[in-house]
């Protein structure tokens, strides 16, 4: 290709430098969308009108910025409440040893917006949570490198939430798609999600396997692994020592509490004449640390990135709508389309059945919210009206720096039987239960079986 | 120093707990030549760089142009008109000060030809420099919505290839003899509850595959029916309790859960016995790399001693049991860790004996001559027309197409039109001379048109992070590397890996 002189015209943009996108967008081809119209225009849309959100700042959502920068996105917000740590450094190339400390989302902006003329990141050092509807609702797409199921659930909810029905239909003016990346060690995955449309998060929750947690019998009276010595020394011995003063929590970022636990776990193992206890393996289960590397997340993100430029210029058909990658023995990919599932307590719409025998209690509830695979919930508010006045039936709050749980409830136990004197439940009775992987309540509806 | 060391293992911790600190070690001491800083090139590079590799050269002879700025994240407008080597040199090493960056400006001939159009030539030119130099080579291109990748490297070996899933070496068809008198150490008839809650699955289900073999002529348990039979007498031997019914049991659970695999005959993988009758494994001389000694050390092994299999790998899974009991179990199968580097190495390749990977792969040579050419492979794919096999034979189409008109189909918008119908030749003529009686679709050489060669940022990203964990794996010796031929096809999101 001939060589330009390349100066830099006003506005940031230079000859040549669209050149490798202005083949897609400016010719036709045998694979577009029927809506796509080759010309100039696409290009505008990119560069001056399309907004797109980028959720994390970490792993993927460096590698995210990047390369929707050089895919011709300019207006990009991206969130990220985390501060940069040393580990961050093997794969988070847009931070230095001297960033460590700031906020991720404010140092991969500059970095972006410096290396990348014209391209506009706009950074919020936030929770997702911390943002309403008003705010997601100006994106034209949103993309997330999480590293939280319930993050993820949570963003998913919030775009369910934006969606208009009439008359049962999907108002598609109101769908924002979601492409969702994950990565773990030498896997990871890239999805398309139309909320309203295709199989959403919570569709497809089995596909994420619940955190291991060790039996309490285990560890604390039969230990057989180094890791059974450190969750021992975790969570039974630090809530009773105290070693750092009275109310201070463990805290995995501080390499002194990791190696108070570290020893703990040693004394421990050698009691039980196991081996294998070292620092990496302590910090691993105490932080419940993911192994990562640069390339993976390089693959995804750019899968996830490439979708986003179809959907945004509908140059290709977009993946429809999963994606698996494994580099472990070769190179795998799997790609098939996720299904809804009928009643998803998310995206359905429809109120959820709870079926329960009339002798049940209120924990029997609490356990099904929390234990069934396809809810997982994890510490749901529920509420109902009696009486035509609103009740709290159960509602835990847990303050973590000071380790205090209080529960508040109609009544004084959650063995209390649902239809008996105290709660008074009837069959049919509605409730609507909060919980931190839905920013919206679902709804249920109680039906009792004798 | 000291300082640095530490500051280091915090730094690469993620990965470290992938490879671990030997793998890191090779890392370090690796030196990646890069040929073209291509954004796919420069993409490649930042996932080596980031991990630590030791060093890295680029060489390259082309200047910047505000093309390459617009595609690759390591270069930028300042470095419009120099050299692209130097450009990215700088702003790769800037990525990780433990890397040592270092560019070559590639000289050439004066004035007689561009670098590009000796892509193919020089592919094969320095393919077969490397071949003999037994130098790893992977060939790496985006071009449109299509990433390839081929790797060249004549045998490679494997010894922790860390396979998912793999099935655990319990021994119980043939349980050796400190296992056998383990065993008879219990006896469950006479055990508390306590102590017969706790006992180890594996204990469990080698008492009650005594009792089987009593009764079934000394034959494991086979087919369905027979797995069956046996999970019930484990069901039976659940202790009751006063009312006859079965306690909470769960060691007696998870024996029934791995009847399954548990009861499998310990064999040898045709994998590696085809790594044992390698001729490298016969003519072990001084120059033998130490993965065939190994091999040959274990295959004797195996003759002699091990009646025909591998030695214990000395690992169990985690089990419901009381610490004692489990810890003595762990070290009858021979869990211990090692003492001196050289029993590391070999309790390493014995643990591993069973994983072993050997992977070698066709020259570009025999891939190109029309006498090797892997005509099987690319027309059984072919079967199916959309098949990743497809961007393939566009691959080499496009090739041919620069030999023939000295610049890519589609490049200026112009141009368009008239290359489909020349590329049509050019793929017609390719097909012909290797005998490949397949037909491809007029879309896909359309699409090779219309891409007019240009490299994408998102698609180069891809390859790239795919390239350099294989790159880590040859480096490593972790991990298995694909063989030998990678297509990624982002319009599809699809990908397929071919043997060519």
């Amino acid at each position: 290709m001939a060589v330009d002189e390349g100066h830099v015209a006003c506005g940031g943009d230079w000859d040549g430098r669209w050149n490798h996108l202005k083949k897609f967008l400016e010719r036709s081809g045998p694979f577009t969308l029927p809506d796509f119209e080759p010309g100039t225009e696409t290009l505008q849309f990119l560069l001056e009108t399309c907004k797109i959100l980028v959720i994390g700042a970490g792993g993927l959502g460096c590698e995210l910025l990047k390369n929707l920068a050089l895919s011709g996105f300019r207006n990009i917000h991206v969130v990220d409440m985390d501060t940069i740590d040393i580990s961050n450094l093997n794969r988070q190339f847009l931070f230095r040893s001297k960033d460590v400390g700031r906020p991720k989302a404010e140092v991969a902006a500059e970095f972006v917006n410096s290396r990348v003329p014209g391209c506009n990141v706009t950074p919020h050092c936030q929770k997702i949570q911390d943002f309403d509807e008003s705010f997601y609702r100006k994106f034209h797409i949103i993309v997330c490198g999480l590293d939280s199921v319930i993050a993820r659930r949570w963003m998913n909810g919030m775009l369910i939430s934006l969606l208009n029905y009439e008359n049962g239909v999907v108002d598609q003016s109101t769908i924002i798609p979601l492409i969702d990346g994950g990565t773990e060690g030498f896997k990871g995955n890239a999805r398309v999600i139309l909320p309203g449309m295709t199989a959403c998060i919570d569709c497809t929750l089995e596909l994420y396997p619940p955190q291991i947690n060790f039996p309490m019998c285990t560890i604390a009276s039969m230990p057989r692994l180094p890791e059974h010595c450190i969750e021992f020394a975790r969570i039974l011995q630090w809530p009773k020592e105290e070693p750092f003063g009275d109310g201070v929590s463990l805290d995995g970022d501080n390499p002194e509490h990791i190696q108070w636990v570290f020893m703990k776990a040693q004394e421990r193992a050698s009691e039980f004449n196991i081996t294998g206890v070292t620092y990496r393996l302590t910090q691993g289960v105490v932080k419940r640390v993911i192994p990562a590397v640069a390339s993976t997340n390089a693959v995804i993100a750019a899968a996830c990135a490439t979708e986003a430029f179809k959907i945004a210029t509908s140059a290709y058909v977009t993946l429809n709508n999963y994606l698996v990658f494994s580099d472990v023995d070769g190179l795998y990919t799997y790609t098939f389309e996720a299904e809804r599932k009928e009643n998803c307590s998310a995206c359905s719409q429809v109120p959820q059945d709870l079926q329960f025998s009339s002798s049940a209690k209120l924990q029997d509830v609490l356990q099904y919210l929390t234990e069934s695979t396809s809810l997982q919930m994890k510490s749901p508010a529920i509420t109902t009206t009696l009486q035509g006045k609103n009740k709290t039936l159960y509602l835990q709050v847990i303050n973590i720096k000071r380790s205090l749980v209080f529960s508040f409830s109609l009544s004084p136990s959650v063995l209390v039987s649902l239809t008996g004197a105290e709660l008074g439940l009837a069959d049919g009775q509605e409730l609507a239960v909060a919980d931190v992987t839905t920013p919206q309540t679902v709804l249920f509806k109680l039906n009792f079986t004798s | 120093m000291a300082a640095n060391k530490a500051a280091k293992e915090q730094k690469y911790d993620r990965q470290l707990r992938l490879w671990g600190d030997h793998g890191q070690e090779a890392l370090e001491n690796a030196h990646v030549c890069l040929v073209n800083a291509t954004a796919t090139g420069t993409e490649i590079l930042k996932n080596l760089v980031l991990p630590g590799i030791g060093a890295f050269t680029i060489v390259d002879g082309h200047k910047v142009s505000g093309e390459d700025v617009g595609n690759n994240f390591f270069l930028s407008t300042n470095s419009i008109g120099k050299n692209r080597a130097q450009a990215a040199t700088e702003l790769l090493q800037e990525l990780n000060s433990d890397v040592s960056g270092n560019f070559v400006e590639e000289v050439r001939a004066a004035g007689s030809y561009e670098m590009s159009q000796i892509w193919l030539d020089t592919c094969l030119r320095l393919g077969a420099v490397l071949w003999n130099a037994e130098v790893p080579f992977l060939v790496c291109r985006t071009y449109g919505l299509v990433g390839c990748m081929r790797l060249v490297v004549r045998e490679h070996t494997v010894v922790e290839s860390h396979p998912d899933n793999a099935l655990e070496d319990l021994r119980l068809d043939q349980p050796f003899t400190e296992l056998k008198n383990h065993i008879d150490s219990y006896d469950l008839d006479s055990m508390e509850k306590k102590d017969h809650s706790h006992t180890p699955w594996i204990i469990i289900v080698a008492k009650f595959l005594e009792k089987w073999y009593s009764e079934h002529n000394f034959q494991m348990p086979k087919n369905y029916k027979e797995k069956e039979a046996f999970r019930e007498l484990l069901r039976q031997g659940i202790l009751k309790n006063e009312n006859g019914a079965p306690e909470d049991e769960e060691n007696f659970d998870e024996a029934i859960k791995n009847v399954n695999t548990a009861l499998n005959a310990t064999k040898i993988s045709s994998t590696v016995e085809d790594i044992f009758s390698c001729d490298l494994c016969d003519n072990i001389t001084a120059q033998t790399p130490a993965f065939w000694v190994m091999a040959r050390a274990v295959r004797d092994f195996v003759r002699d001693d091990g009646n025909g299999i591998l030695p214990v790998r000395g690992t169990i899974p985690d089990m419901i049991a009381d610490s004692e009991k489990f810890i003595k179990l762990q070290n009858v199968y021979g869990f211990s860790p090692p003492e001196s580097i050289s029993e590391q190495e070999i309790k390493m390749f014995c643990k591993n004996a069973a994983f072993l990977r050997v992977v070698r792969c066709r020259s570009l040579e025999e891939e190109y001559s029309i006498e090797s050419v892997n005509k099987d492979e690319i027309t059984s794919c072919m079967d199916n027309p959309d098949s990743e096999m497809v961007l393939y034979l566009m691959l080499r189409s496009i090739d041919r197409f620069y030999q023939q008109h000295s610049h890519y189909p589609g490049v200026y918008d112009y141009q368009v039109e008239e290359d489909i119908s020349r590329l049509k030749v050019c793929v017609n003529s390719l097909l012909q001379e290797y005998g490949l009686s397949v037909s491809v679709k007029d879309d896909y050489i359309h699409e090779f048109c219309r891409c007019g060669s240009a490299e994408p940022h998102t698609v180069a990203a891809f390859l790239g992070g795919c390239a350099a964990q294989e790159a880590i794996k040859i480096i490593t010796q972790q991990f298995v590397p694909f063989n030998n031929t990678f297509i990624y096809n982002a319009m599809t999101q699809t990908s397929a890996t071919f043997q060519l």
